[in-house]
């Protein structure tokens, strides 16, 4: 069965070389400032090429996960703010 | 469930003031000069239900009162209340009295009225989750209020000691330093900045443990609630939105300041019922969304109610825009300090929040480059998303709803003609309350 990769960016770990849009810029493209706009999921013909990017990354900020190990809701998501 | 005691939160409804004057929370306030110390409290309320019948059906209760979040998220609080329960585990509560919307006094009037409500609230969803601790978190900026609540906690100690233990914190202010995931990482010896989700506090929080974050007044409810039972609770609100909610009408307004409403009331009726006068509002803070009150004011202040129209209540802040202001120059002021006062840890919020403010301060100044709009168009597109918190999402929200809000305003700006408002020197009489950054006290 064909399995299809997620890319997850840790924004907080991500200081914008943006060697991963190098590699990838199937999935991967650079904001004005230089930060990666990821769009959509990786399939097994680009597979090489994300684990490329994944471990061109100076600061760990990318990684490649299973698409079906992330079906978090969005309402999992919620804030909670003090108001 | 027993209903209220004699003297207890009757539902007050003055004639007159139709769907807008059904006190639970409120009752009193007028009056109070001080904290409700623990003997009014109980006189007024009654005694906190106590024992393990009572931990075990709150859960229960809480989901079918339909209470949901008071801080923002507007996430029901029965469900949070399940999944921390059924974490690994000893849980954890954290009262989240922050409330760092700059416009919001709901979350400090209640404290600062009634601790006990909101710390009968945290005691029992601890009782439901299975939590030995109590974090309550407030803002270290705010003078005698940690200590009016350790005053509290201590009385509590004296009377009859809960069976938590209740700690009281003080953060450092910041905009993003209420959201949940900062309040854990500070909790944890960290830094007061959102963390990447997952995992979520509610699965692993203070101490790794599972953490049920409430927001103070959603624990008021709580301890409502857990004392009157869902039905009772029902009383007041709507089927959308049950219960009543605090609202906190800020701008251009006779009677600003703190109103308790029934869920599901209209916008037009607490504008009404503060004395609002003004042409745009901006509910739900500053992520929230701006509208023409023509077209806002017979939606209900709910989620349900105001999706329609792209809005949400947020935690009930309502700014009424004083009519002769430029509606784009406070947009535009509200977005330099949500740029101020982000983590500074994600590129796009770091980098697109002043570049979307400085945007709109040439907007707002009738003063634009070339392709102002356009720039700003796609700039409004790619932010979104990107970051471990929602504040980027939450200020482009904002703007968003700015540019359709005062779309008239913005054609003539970005041709150059400002606004009479705008047009005018100085700063603009539209008491928008953005806080001038203090010193910078770190984020610890």
């Amino acid at each position: 069965m064909a399995v299809i990769l997620r890319l997850r960016l840790d924004p907080t770990a991500c200081t914008g070389h943006g060697l991963c849009a190098d590699l990838l810029p199937e999935r991967i493209s650079l904001d004005e400032w230089g930060f990666p706009i990821i769009s959509g999921d990786v399939p097994p013909r680009l597979a090489a090429h994300a684990r490329r990017a994944v471990r061109a990354c100076p600061v760990l900020a990318l990684r490649l996960a299973r698409a079906a190990e992330q079906p978090r809701p969005r309402q999992a998501r919620h804030r909670e703010r003090g108001g | 469930m027993a209903g209220p005691p004699n003297g207890g939160p009757q539902l007050s409804r003055s004639p007159g003031r139709a769907a807008t004057a059904a006190l639970r929370l409120t009752i009193g306030w007028a009056q109070a000069r001080r904290p409700s110390r623990l003997a009014e409290h109980h006189a007024r309320y009654g005694p906190l239900p106590a024992g393990r019948r009572a931990a075990a059906t709150l859960a229960d209760a809480v989901t079918a009162a339909g209470l949901t979040g008071r801080g923002g998220a507007g996430f029901p609080t029965g469900a949070k209340l399940r999944s921390v329960a059924s974490g690994r585990g000893p849980a954890v509560v954290v009262a989240n009295g922050m409330e760092s919307e700059p416009a919001s006094r709901k979350d400090q009037a209640l404290l600062a009225r009634v601790p006990h409500l909101v710390l009968d609230g945290a005691v029992l969803a601890a009782g439901a989750v299975g939590a030995d601790t109590v974090h309550v978190c407030v803002d270290r900026a705010r003078a005698g209020q940690a200590a009016a609540i350790r005053a509290a906690v201590e009385e509590r100690e004296r009377a009859s000691p809960d069976p938590v233990r209740i700690l009281v914190h003080e953060l450092p202010r910041r905009y993003v330093s209420s959201e949940e995931t900062a309040l854990v990482s500070w909790l944890n010896g960290g830094e007061a900045r959102p963390r990447a989700t997952p995992p979520r506090p509610f699965e692993r929080g203070v101490g790794r443990r599972p953490t049920m974050v409430g927001n103070v007044e959603t624990l008021a409810h709580l301890a409502l609630i857990g004392r009157y039972g869902p039905d009772w609770f029902r009383e007041a609100g709507d089927s959308d939105a049950p219960g009543t909610m605090l609202v906190t009408v800020a701008g251009a307004a006779a009677d600003r300041g703190v109103h308790e409403v029934e869920g599901g009331t209209r916008v037009g009726d607490v504008l009404a019922l503060s004395g609002a006068a003004g042409g745009a509002v901006l509910i739900g803070g500053y992520f929230g969304t701006w509208h023409s009150v023509p077209q806002v004011a017979g939606r209900p202040l709910t989620a349900a109610g105001l999706r329609p129209a792209g809005g949400s209540p947020g935690a009930g802040v309502l700014y009424v825009l004083p009519d002769g202001c430029c509606g784009l120059a406070a947009t535009a002021r509200i977005l330099r300090y949500l740029a101020q006062q982000g983590a500074q840890q994600c590129g796009p919020c770091m980098f697109g929040l002043p570049a979307i403010a400085a945007d709109f301060e040439q907007l707002a100044a009738a003063r634009p480059q070339a392709g102002l709009l356009a720039r700003l168009d796609r700039r409004l597109g790619v932010i979104p998303g990107r970051g471990a918190c929602r504040h980027p999402d939450g200020a482009v929200r904002m703007a968003a709803s700015a540019l359709a809000a005062f779309a008239g305003d913005v054609r003539s700006h970005a041709a150059g003609h400002a606004c009479a408002a705008a047009a005018r020197r100085g700063p603009q009489p539209d008491g928008l309350p953005v806080p001038v950054p203090g010193p910078d006290g770190g984020w610890r």
